[in-house]
């Protein structure tokens, strides 16, 4: 069975915006789409470790801060020319209520 | 030499002043020229009367001959002066002033009268027509009352004043007489179809019905239709049909029908004087459209000059709607018919239909509606009377597919033939374009309409341009480059900008759904682009969308490479005191900030700040009077000074006084890229004044303005704006031009390539030469200043955007206290 931890509310992260969580492996982004998707991936760009969280939200994808490249949220691979991804992690929600799958954050623990 | 001899043009419009261009492409030398014109205004192009009225362009942009024009040609000008007679016998005209002026030559272009049908209350103030200039600043003037308006007339005219006061918030009923709307030009399914999207706009049309009586006592009240309802009604717009202007020559005792009666070569029954536009009848027929008078004042203008011609030979026309949004196109005979043949095509789903009528293997009539893109090669067809009984299968499905080639988006232009028109608004064929692209070496849109006017005007043929540059240049052609804003939508930002005042789009998904948006949220690159239009464009009712910016502009700091931030205080033109400089020094320390750097820009950088801890940095900062520098902002920068007359033994004016006025008065607004000034107190210019978007040099008589410099990633010294003699006129004029430039310029482009676009004597007319709206831009640029100037810094120590500076949740980490 897998072990779920809530990480808050639906509401505490800005439409097309993003959260962080900071887990003892590094910090994990947490996405909010405009359909109200949630989405959580590691908050490190595979290009040069720009902070994905701080980029600007579309579709399904976010734009790093850094030098502009597109990540996709859903499967955490870089769209368009470019090649790279970051770790996905499964989010569940219940309501307004979102929690995170505590063995992602426990494989991340044990790297 | 000879004395040249006296040519008389009557009316200032649309056909007399093209004659008078085409005489002097052929003849600059032989005349001189005077022309009269009852309206007060210089040549300006009457069919964008529309998109005026509908706010999607302004006056000025159709101006199509300025006075620079007339003197610069040594034309007499007068305009605001009526002819109210012609002395054929005398040869000299008669003026509303009661002057005289004789001619060797008389050219009448007096254009048409508009109908108005003669029912009760015609007169009373409130019912007017939409003929010119002036009549579209009563409706708009009248539309700021809000209300309800009546049009009378659903053709052409009656539609886009419908739609132009619509736009204008007014409530609009259209009364038509017959039971399809434009139906000179379109039969019955498009004119179901124009009516259902004019009604979903808002639009009210009652079509079988005729007007008995206008309302009122002095003032229009409403309408009142034969079979007895009444429309309610502040304005009333007369749109039920033009009468060719032909008094004047009556009276003279010219021959006369409908219209003036004109041979080819533009004669009248009087040797010595010729007609041309729409005031004439030529070959039985008269026109209310451009596109014959064109082809009018090319015959005018060789008769004219002596030119050996075969004179006018009478034209066949089309017709589009100029209704953003809305794609028409009708031309020739429709009728049905028992000798005609119809072919036509239905997409129910996407609202397009086409009816292509054919007699004796070729086309006499298409109508168009919902897409309109063959629209010019059928035309063609139809003018060329070609026989089409090999590709009568296809037809329908256009160029495309004609001959069995496969989908090709430049098949129509590329089928048509040299002589095919593209613009119909200035009358300009394709041969001309590819001629001028590859003569002149053009390549972009904006090139073709400075070099032929092809699209300048109404704009309905900008995709055919497009597809003409890239037929003739191939894929060194890249219209992407030039022109869409990114990915996610086909135009490009002057159209985006412009739609959003003319539709009022008041919000990025507003924008988006109108404007056929392909993704369902844009991208990183349209939506800052958006957001900032948004602001520019609705200073008081946008709300600023955080999640659209740029991460420096949401969190007010710069980020780092290594996820830090970097964050510069306003250090206003350049001068600090010990109390901000001990202040500075102690968040250093307090925060463990690991550097701190004097910046090319007169002030302090501390970099390397954790996010977290940007809050309480500001907070202490604030305490000693700092506000944010904008460091990261598309918006004002910094405005560096020199010392001078505070210190400088050269110095001639206070700079540095100047500086930190400009720089309180502008801080906060938001600009399409950055802007950064400088203000030097002598031409010595240490504040390097002349490499900066505005620059300004003090010099003992005054204020020297330049502007548009770079020393960026460009390196290009200003030009020149002007100079004034006051701290006051400084201030107005770089306010003005800063505010021209956030209303025009696409985003990201920083003054210096926005200025070379436009034109440097453009901006210099606009913000030296013309007072009151140099006031306007100034007044607009203070009215947004109420809602931008807010230092971010103290809304954010206040608690605004607390989220951004925590993460959501610690998890994983063992708990001290557990
Ligand atoms: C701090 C500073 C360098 C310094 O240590 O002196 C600086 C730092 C940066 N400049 Fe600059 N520029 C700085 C003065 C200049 C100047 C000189 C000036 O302002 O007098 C120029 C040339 C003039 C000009 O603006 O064109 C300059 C031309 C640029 C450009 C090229 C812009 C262009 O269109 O040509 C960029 C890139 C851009 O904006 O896209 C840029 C971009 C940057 C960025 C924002 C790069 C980035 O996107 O992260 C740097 C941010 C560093 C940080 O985090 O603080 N910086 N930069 C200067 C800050 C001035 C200030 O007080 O605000
Ligand atoms: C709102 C609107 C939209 C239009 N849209 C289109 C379109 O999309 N496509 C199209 O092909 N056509 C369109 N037209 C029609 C087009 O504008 C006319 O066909 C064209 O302007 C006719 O040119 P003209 O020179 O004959 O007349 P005008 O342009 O009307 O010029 C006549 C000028 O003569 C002046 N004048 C008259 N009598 C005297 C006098 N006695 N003394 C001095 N001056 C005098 C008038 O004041 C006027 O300025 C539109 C017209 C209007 C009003
Ligand atoms: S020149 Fe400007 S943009 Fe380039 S590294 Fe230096 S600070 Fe950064
Ligand atoms: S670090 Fe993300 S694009 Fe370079």
């Amino acid at each position: 069975m897998r072990n779920w931890i809530e990480i808050g509310n639906l509401s505490d992260i800005p439409l097309r915006g993003a959260r962080c969580l900071e887990t003892p492996a590094g910090r994990i982004a947490v996405f909010r789409t405009a359909a109200d998707e949630v989405y959580a991936i590691e908050d490190r760009c595979p290009h040069k470790g720009g902070p994905l969280s701080q980029g600007i939200v579309h579709g399904t994808g976010v734009t790093c801060p850094l030098h502009n490249w597109v990540m996709s949220l859903e499967t955490g691979e870089a769209l368009g020319a470019d090649e790279g991804a970051v770790r996905t992690f499964d989010l569940k929600r219940d309501g307004d209520r979102i929690f995170i799958d505590a063995a992602a954050t426990a494989v991340a623990a044990a790297e | 030499m000879s004395e040249r001899k006296k040519l008389v043009v009557i009316g200032n419009g649309m056909a007399g002043c093209r004659a008078v261009e085409e005489l002097l492409a052929r003849a600059p030398d032989i005349y001189d020229i005077t022309i009269f014109g009852a309206e007060p205004e210089v040549n300006y192009n009457r069919i964008m009367l529309s998109p005026v009225l509908a706010g999607e362009t302004t006056f000025d942009e159709i101006i199509i001959n300025g006075r620079d024009w007339y003197d610069e040609n040594g034309i007499a000008l007068r305009a605001g002066e009526e002819v109210i007679a012609i002395d054929p016998a005398g040869r000299q005209v008669l003026t509303d002033k009661g002057e005289r002026t004789g001619y060797d030559r008389l050219l009448i272009a007096t254009g048409s009268m508009p109908f108005i049908i003669p029912v009760p209350g015609a007169a009373l103030d409130g019912v007017i027509a939409f003929r010119d200039i002036a009549d579209v600043r009563r409706m708009t003037a009248a539309a700021g009352k809000g209300g309800r308006a009546v049009v009378i007339g659903g053709g052409l005219l009656g539609l886009e004043a419908a739609n132009g006061l619509r736009t204008n918030g007014m409530d609009v009923t259209v009364i038509h007489l017959t039971d399809t709307l434009m139906e000179r030009q379109l039969d019955e399914a498009a004119g179901f179809l124009l009516r259902r999207e004019l009604e979903s706009r808002g639009i009210e049309v009652l079509t079988g019905a005729s007007t008995e009586e206008i309302l009122g006592e002095n003032v229009v009240e409403g309408v009142k239709l034969k079979d007895g309802r009444v429309v309610p009604a502040g304005l009333v717009v007369m749109a039920a049909g033009i009468r060719p202007n032909i008094s004047l020559a009556q009276k003279a005792g010219l021959e006369c029908n409908r219209g003036i009666l004109v041979d080819d070569f533009m004669q009248t029954s009087d040797p010595c004087i010729m007609a041309v536009g729409e005031c004439v009848e030529h070959r039985g027929q008269v026109y209310g459209l451009v596109a014959p008078i064109w082809d009018m004042c090319r015959a005018a203008a060789d008769t004219l000059a002596a030119v050996d011609s075969d004179g006018y030979g009478g034209s066949v026309t089309s017709t589009k709607l100029k209704v953003t949004g809305v794609d028409v196109f009708s031309a020739g005979d429709f009728a049905p018919g028992d000798d005609r043949d119809d072919i036509v095509y239905r997409d129910a789903a996407r609202g397009i239909y086409k009816r292509i009528v054919i007699f004796d293997d070729r086309i006499i009539g298409a109508v168009l509606y919902g897409d309109t893109q063959d629209g010019n090669w059928y035309f063609q067809l139809l003018k060329d009377a070609e026989d089409i009984s090999e590709s009568r299968e296809t037809l329908i499905f256009g160029p495309a597919f004609a001959g069995g080639a496969t989908a090709d988006p430049n098949a129509a232009v590329a089928a048509l033939a040299d002589t095919g028109e593209i613009c119909g608004c200035n009358g300009i064929c394709k041969g001309e374009i590819v001629g001028a692209i590859h003569e002149k070496g053009l390549t972009s849109l904006a090139e073709v309409r400075a070099h032929t006017k092809a699209s300048a005007s109404c704009g309905s043929c900008t995709g055919l341009v497009e597809q003409l540059l890239s037929l003739t240049l191939g894929d060194t052609y890249n219209p992407a480059a030039v022109e869409q804003v990114c990915g996610c939508t086909e135009l490009g930002h002057d159209d985006v900008r412009r739609l959003i005042k003319a539709k009022e789009l008041k919000t990025i998904p507003e924008v988006m759904q109108e404007l056929e948006w392909k993704t369902p949220d844009g991208c990183a690159k349209c939506r800052p682009a958006l957001n900032y239009y948004l602001v520019c464009d609705w200073p008081e009712e946008y709300a600023d969308d955080y999640q659209s910016r740029f991460i420096n502009e949401r969190v007010h700091a710069n980020i780092q490479k290594d996820g830090t931030y970097s964050i510069v205080p306003r250090m206003w033109g350049g001068m600090t005191s010990s109390t901000e400089l001990r202040a500075i020094a102690d968040v250093v320390d307090k925060f463990d900030i690991p550097a701190v750097k004097v910046t090319g820009g007169q002030r302090i950088d501390m970099l390397g700040i954790r996010k977290e801890d940007l809050p309480a940095v500001w907070a202490d900062l604030g305490k000693a009077g700092f506000v944010s520098g904008h460091a990261y902002a598309k918006g004002l920068r910094t405005v560096k000074t020199c010392v001078g007359t505070d210190w400088c033994r050269f110095g001639t004016q206070d700079s540095t006084g100047l500086g930190v006025r400009i720089e309180k008065f502008m801080w906060g607004s938001w600009t399409p890229a950055k802007v950064k000034m400088a203000v030097s107190g002598c031409p010595r210019n240490c504040a390097e004044a002349t490499c900066k978007d505005v620059g300004i040099i003090c010099v003992d008589s005054g204020f020297e303005i330049h502007f548009a410099g770079a020393a960026g990633l460009e390196i290009q010294g200003t030009e020149k704006l002007g100079l004034v003699a006051t701290e006051e006129d400084a201030l107005e004029h770089v306010v003005a031009l800063v505010q021209m430039y956030r209303e025009q310029a696409r985003y990201l482009e920083r003054i210096y390539k926005w200025a070379k676009r436009v034109g440097y004597n453009e901006i210099r007319r606009q913000i030296m030469e013309d007072g009151e709206r140099r006031r306007a831009y100034f007044d607009r640029f203070v009215f947004s200043q109420k809602f931008a100037q807010v230092d971010p810094w103290s809304e954010r120590v206040s608690g605004k955007d607390k989220h951004e500076f925590r993460p959501m949740a610690d998890i994983g980490f063992p708990r001290a206290a557990e």
